[in-house]
């Protein structure tokens, strides 16, 4: 790891300031920023621990009924809040369905948002990647791609979000709150992440020095409790990233759907939110002939950039599933396996 | 630049001067205060095998900055024994066979009273096997791990009424 | 932790007191407590670390490397380079038999496979040599990446394994073929795989002179100590390894490796304790891995099921400078009667690390492609899997017709069978499902492992106040060594296992022979055996030839030994304690050695296997093709078992690689590059809790009267074997889709 400045913020101000210093991160939970610091992908001069600020860790409940969550609550805390759990219980799941405890104990949401693609290319400073080095070239694309992304990729850049969280945060119109040099603003979740096109090196819409301060979701996705899950394919049952992912929530009244919010994961450059198979389900009965046209329309546009054409169909079944389990209703607790495919094996002990 | 931090480490007090900020709290623990029963096995979060208790909450020490733990409380696995008393995770692993080779141990041992402190888990084996999913164990003990979890729950939450009543 | 939610050590008292009790492990306060020491929890006054730079080709030369830089960093001592590298004694191009491999120790600038170490910093703290390495910068003059099947070099390997033939054949393969009724012809491919023991590899090396101490973990001390020796230009027996504990090894830490050394060359060098610990990305190259292979299986079978030839083919890779070549096909050799038998092998030359022993080497690649073919053979038969199996089952060894040691094979698949519910298995595929919906199939495997036994000797010690103490340079990495060797020497010196005071673990004690092969408990056990009965003769000869002794005279009739006293044979009222006996024969000890070897009757008379069978059932969701094992039963026949606890959790570790194996491990190369895209815990998957919801493992009794006097076999891999069979054959029963390339994907079953 490459020696660094740390210097210990004591407010978003002071972070915002001692950022100016070129080669400046911020430093929460750590969990993502440590770790490409000691593979050699972030190698910043001055590290500013923003995770003593104070006023950053609370969830406040707005008055309409909306959230704000501040960017340094925990992954953990936020997941298991009792009433966050209750009104947003599909983002609750899709925080438990990632990493594992102890990251989720540490990793903050402003941090959650920050993380980086799995991409391993990305990830080796030895190979190719235009995200890492700007016109490096892009080693992925004709390399080991088989969980690389299939929608909104570009020639320069198919990796992928692998955020969990984040799912269902765009299904749910999720507003990112930052402050900056400049002042403060609101950015659309859903447009926070930049798709790669020629420049896969501007990740998000932050400008320098800007820092998440809050992430809020408005009152009207709380609608969607009764029917909303988080749903997420993965190749060993729990402490892994997503193959494809989808968050799932519907509003339903008189048999009728009134309102659907749908998001994938694991398949594109940000949360994948799918508008156009929303607009598709208003007005239609729920069922499988209605989530399987929706979800065909979602994936028209999807391309395999490598060896991944099966997550283009694995991506339409696993929204069909998604929708099928939302209009099911939301569990009364948290699965066992939250995300999982698969209902508990609880009954099974061991016998010698 | 040196900088200086006041923590509580197993329940020590402690000043501790740090000379260089790259140092995690898992490297600060093993090679420069002789707490090495907490282990490195990925260095990257990956494994759970330096799972420590940071006021109380089960972190990867591997992906926390020793400066980070400035007027926090690190409880390390050999900061649950008192003497000769075992505590009662520690106990049930040796009972149910929750370990081999013994490295991953200090970590799923750590992970596991994080967890029965956190309570989402229950008596529900299920829930125990996914939040101990974070520590890995190469030798694959977990069907005993589970176990011992699950007793260890038992007895502490027993001990926990015995002493209310 | 608040002191009143602490029970008392004493409370958990160990359960019996003898071999073939389910004692828990004597070392086990030390692992939960974190006082058990692995090599890099060593930290002597003065001690530098030292952190390897790799390579980040796979083939090539480096060209340049930016020592100034590195050297610049504060805190770096060294930067050691082919440069200015000391020289060492052994070449080290030159294997170092047994199982020594060719190394890479900075003899030049070539490079020969990715994560090889093309440099070492060695600095005053671990961060400074760390970053130390990385300001390397190395260049390359890169030739050509040869990765996969298809762009290695094939050739004829000279033997396989460790010293193996490479082809052996039992009878006409092709008659056996044209009398069958079907053939049944598959490939199968498996991929690298990494042991990835959760301690990474490590020593700490302190030189004193011409002396060295190395806290390092390892299987093989004696053999270890001596190839050090070799390489550092010394006497043996100035090379000093203690291995107390072992975080894993599963192979890996049997064999020499290039860090390790140049970790011990540091030390020499800078005349200061050196500390070096791998990385985990830095264990995909040096330090050994499970080969890629590519197996064809062809099945010959009449109407009644009974199968005619069986020919096993297997293109096993290695690296481009030396030869491990997975026996794959041999696994089809000693299990399934046939008349005609061919096991032959191919080497595939990458630019890859040397692939070494990993748990269960050829028998885990072997087993899976020859279970899923025993599978499919018997589908094409339109027979159960089960009725198939034992329509083969072979009452001597095919092939050679040796008879078996002892085979309870019969047993395993009745009481496997049983307990898992295995009648009931519809015979075609996609035929069930959950009460939610979920596919759900039945597989199984037969397990089979070879008892290999490891030349060992010990020591055992009677001291005067009646306890023993008894060596063996033994290994223990999880097994149980501590505990079951400890067992078998209480039982031949009569004393209770609390009695005896076992010495391994370092390389300055009698030889223990190698943890590996499955055989160590049988090897050191024999060992410590022998040299129990040998002090206890030394004993009973004072006690019967003094005519102070209760004992006089009863040479003729015979002692035997039990709870610490001697008793005559025919009357066993007549007794005295060893401790008088050694008080009046002012004796303060009586040390008894031994050595053990398996006499070549025993082995070249009889087949020695331990057997057992693998019940799996697998969930998978229909649409999404997630899976997961929900239940796993195994239930084996391995001779005696010394400790049924330990032996449990070792066919449960066997079991869960079964699972691993099957579903999740697989080391993903860059084909361009052969650079290893997923070296790390995260994206290399092994199973985590999770995935492992029911085991249950069937402790089936065998006696074995041949294998040796202690009627021990091995259960340190046998797990894996039939395991990995089971789960494949389990998706298929699940789904229909026969998958023959492992791991199997979710994207197998859309």
């Amino acid at each position: 790891m490459k020696r660094f400045d740390y210097i210990r913020a004591a407010s978003a101000s002071e972070a915002i300031a001692a950022s100016a210093h070129p080669n400046s991160v911020y430093l929460a939970g750590g969990t993502n920023m440590l770790d490409l610091m000691k593979i050699g992908v972030a190698r910043p001069d001055r590290v500013i621990d923003i995770s003593r600020i104070e006023g950053l860790s609370e969830i406040t409940w707005q008055d309409d009924g909306g959230v704000r969550i501040g960017a340094l609550v925990r992954n953990a805390d936020l997941a298991y809040d009792g009433r966050f759990a209750r009104t947003f219980p599909s983002v609750a799941e899709a925080l438990l369905s990632g990493a594992s405890a102890q990251v989720r104990n540490a990793a903050s949401v402003g941090g959650n948002l920050m993380q980086h693609t799995r991409c391993a290319y990305f990830h080796d400073p030895a190979s190719a990647c235009n995200r890492r080095v700007a016109g490096s070239g892009c080693d992925a694309r004709e390399g080991e791609n088989r969980l690389h992304a299939v929608l909104g990729w570009s020639e320069h850049c198919i990796a992928t979000h692998p955020s969990d969280f984040c799912v269902p945060l765009v299904a749910f119109d999720a507003n990112v709150e930052v402050e900056g040099p400049h002042g403060s603003r609101d950015i659309k979740l859903w447009e926070f992440y930049s798709l790669p096109g020629s420049t896969p090196d501007h990740v998000t819409a932050l400008q320098p020095g800007e820092l998440i301060v809050a992430v809020k979701i408005p009152a009207a996705s709380a609608a969607f409790a009764p029917n909303a899950r988080y749903l997420k394919l993965r190749e060993r049952t729990s402490f892994a990233f997503a193959v494809v992912s989808c968050a799932a929530a519907l509003q339903i009244d008189g048999g009728m759907i009134q309102s659907a919010r749908i998001a994938l994961g694991g398949v594109a450059a940000r949360p994948w939110r799918c508008q156009g198979a929303e607009a598709a389900l208003i007005g239609v009965e729920p069922g499988r002939e209605a989530f399987e046209k929706a979800a065909s329309l979602a994936l028209a546009d999807a391309h395999p950039s490598g060896d991944n054409a099966f997550k283009i169909e694995l991506a339409r079944r696993i929204m069909v599933r998604a929708l099928t389990l939302a209009m099911e209703g939301t569990p009364e607790t948290m699965p066992a396996l939250p995300a999982s495919p698969f209902p508990s094996e609880s009954g099974a002990r061991h016998v010698a | 630049m040196s900088l200086s931090i006041s923590t509580i480490i197993n329940g020590e007090p402690r000043s501790i001067a740090i000379d260089d900020p790259r140092v995690s709290l898992l490297d600060l623990l093993r090679e420069r205060l002789d707490l090495t029963g907490t282990k490195k096995g990925c260095d990257r979060g990956q494994c759970g095998a330096c799972t420590v208790l940071v006021d109380g909450r089960r972190v990867n020490a591997c992906l926390t900055l020793a400066v980070s733990v400035d007027g926090a409380e690190v409880t390390t696995i050999e900061g649950l024994a008192r003497g000769d008393l075992l505590h009662p995770v520690q106990a049930a692993f040796i009972e149910h066979d929750g370990f081999q080779c013994g490295y991953c141990t200090p970590g799923q041992i750590m992970s596991a009273i994080g967890l029965i402190q956190e309570n989402h888990a229950g008596s529900d084996p299920e829930r125990i096997r996914e939040l101990m999913s974070g520590n890995i164990c190469r030798c694959g003990a977990y069907q005993g791990i589970t176990e011992a979890v699950l007793e260890a729950r038992e007895a502490m939450s027993e001990k926990n009424r015995s002493d209310a009543a | 932790m608040s002191p009143e939610s602490i029970s008392p050590i004493l409370q958990q008292g160990r359960h019996g007191s003898n071999a073939g009790q389910p004692l828990t492990r004597r070392d086990g306060v030390l692992k939960v407590t974190g006082r058990a020491t692995y090599a890099a929890d060593n930290h002597p006054r003065g001690m530098l670390y030292a952190v390897t730079a790799v390579s980040t080709i796979a083939r090539g030369r480096v060209t340049s490397l930016d020592v100034a830089a590195a050297k610049a960093h504060p805190g770096v001592v060294e930067v050691i380079t082919p440069a200015n590298r000391p020289p060492l004694s052994h070449n080290p191009a030159e294997k170092m038999p047994p199982f020594g491999f060719r190394v890479e120790v900075l003899q030049d600038d070539t490079v020969r496979y990715v994560n090889q170490p093309i440099a070492l910093v060695v600095a005053e703290t671990l961060e400074a040599a760390t970053e130390g390495a990385a300001l390397l910068n190395p260049r390359y003059e890169t030739a050509p990446a040869r990765t996969g099947r298809d762009n290695g070099d094939r050739y004829a390997p000279p033997a396989i394994g460790v010293g193996s033939p490479p082809r052996t054949a039992y009878g006409d393969i092709e008659a056996g073929m044209a009398s069958a009724t079907r053939v049944t012809t598959a490939e199968y491919s498996t991929p690298a795989q990494y042991h990835n023991a959760m301690e990474p590899h490590a020593v700490v090396a302190e030189w004193d002179g011409d002396r060295v101490t190395l806290d390092m973990p390892n299987q093989a001390l004696a053999l270890s100590a001596g190839a050090y020796a070799k390489y550092f230009g010394i006497p043996p027996e100035n090379v000093l390894i203690r291995s107390p504990f072992l975080g894993g090894g599963f192979g890996s830490k049997a064999i020499l490796n290039g860090p390790q050394i140049l970790g011990i060359l540091a030390a020499r060098m800078l005349q200061r304790p050196v500390k070096l610990a791998l990385t985990r990305a830095q264990m995909y190259g040096p330090v050994g891995h499970r080969g890629a292979t590519w197996q064809t299986l062809r099945i010959g079978t009449e109407d009644d099921g009974r199968i005619t030839a069986l020919h096993h083919h297997s293109l096993s890779a290695t690296s481009s400078f030396d030869d491990f070549i997975e026996p794959a096909a041999n696994s089809s050799l000693p299990l399934y009667a046939s008349p005609a038998l061919l096991a032959e092998h191919e080497g595939l030359r990458l630019d890859t690390g040397t692939p070494g022993p990993m748990r269960a080497p050829g028998e885990a690649s072997g087993s899976a492609a020859l279970e899923v073919a025993i599978d499919e053979a018997a589908q094409a038969c339109g027979m159960d899997p089960l009725a198939f199996r034992l329509a083969n089952y072979a009452e001597t060894e095919p092939g050679t017709n040796k008879p078996f040691s002892s085979k309870a094979l019969r047993e395993c698949y009745d009481q496997g069978a049983s307990r898992f519910g295995w009648s009931t298995r519809p015979l075609e595929p996609r035929q069930m499902r959950d009460e939610n919906g979920l596919l759900v199939g039945w597989g199984m495997g037969t397990a089979v492992f070879h008892c290999p036994h490891f030349p060992a000797e010990a020591r055992a010690t009677l001291r005067a106040d009646g306890t023993a103490l008894v060596e063996t340079g033994g290994a223990d990495m999880g097994q149980g060594a501590w505990t079951a060797l400890a067992q078998i020497a209480a039982e031949a010196l009569g004393l209770d296992p609390d009695q005896v005071e076992l010495h391994s673990g370092i390389s300055n004690l009698p030889d223990g022979g190698i943890a590996g092969g499955s055989g160590h408990t049988a090897s050191a056990g024999l060992a410590l055996h022998n040299a129990g009965e040998d002090a206890i003769a030394q004993l009973s000869e004072l006690a019967t030839s003094d005519e102070a002794s209760p004992l006089y005279g009863a040479g003729n009739v015979g002692v035997v030994a039990r709870h610490g006293r001697l008793h005559r044979r025919d009357d066993e009222t007549r007794s005295e304690s060893y401790a008088d006996i050694l008080a009046r024969a002012r004796r303060r000890e009586i040390v008894g050695t031994a050595k053990a070897n398996r006499s070549p009757d025993v082995a070249e008379g009889h087949a020695l296997l331990s057997h057992g069978a693998v019940f799996a059932e697998v969930k998978v969701d229909p649409d999404l093709g997630q899976m997961r094992v929900s239940r796993l039963v195994g239930a084996f026949a391995a001779g005696r078992v010394i400790n049924p606890r330990l032996v449990q959790s070792q066919y449960f570790g066997g079991m869960i690689w079964g699972i691993s194996f099957a579903l999740q491990e697989e080391a993903i190369t860059d084909r361009r590059t052969g650079r290893i895209m997923n070296a790390d815990l995260a994206e290399y998957h092994v199973p985590v809790n999770a995935d492992v919801p029911s085991l249950e493992a069937i402790l089936v009794p065998e006696q074995d009267d041949i294998v040796n006097v202690l009627g021990v076999k091995g259960v340190g891999e046998i797990g894996v074997t039939g395991t990995v069979g089971a789960i494949a054959n389990a998706v298929w029963h699940a789904t229909g889709v026969r998958v023959r390339r492992f791991p199997i994907k979710i994207e197998d079953l859309l």
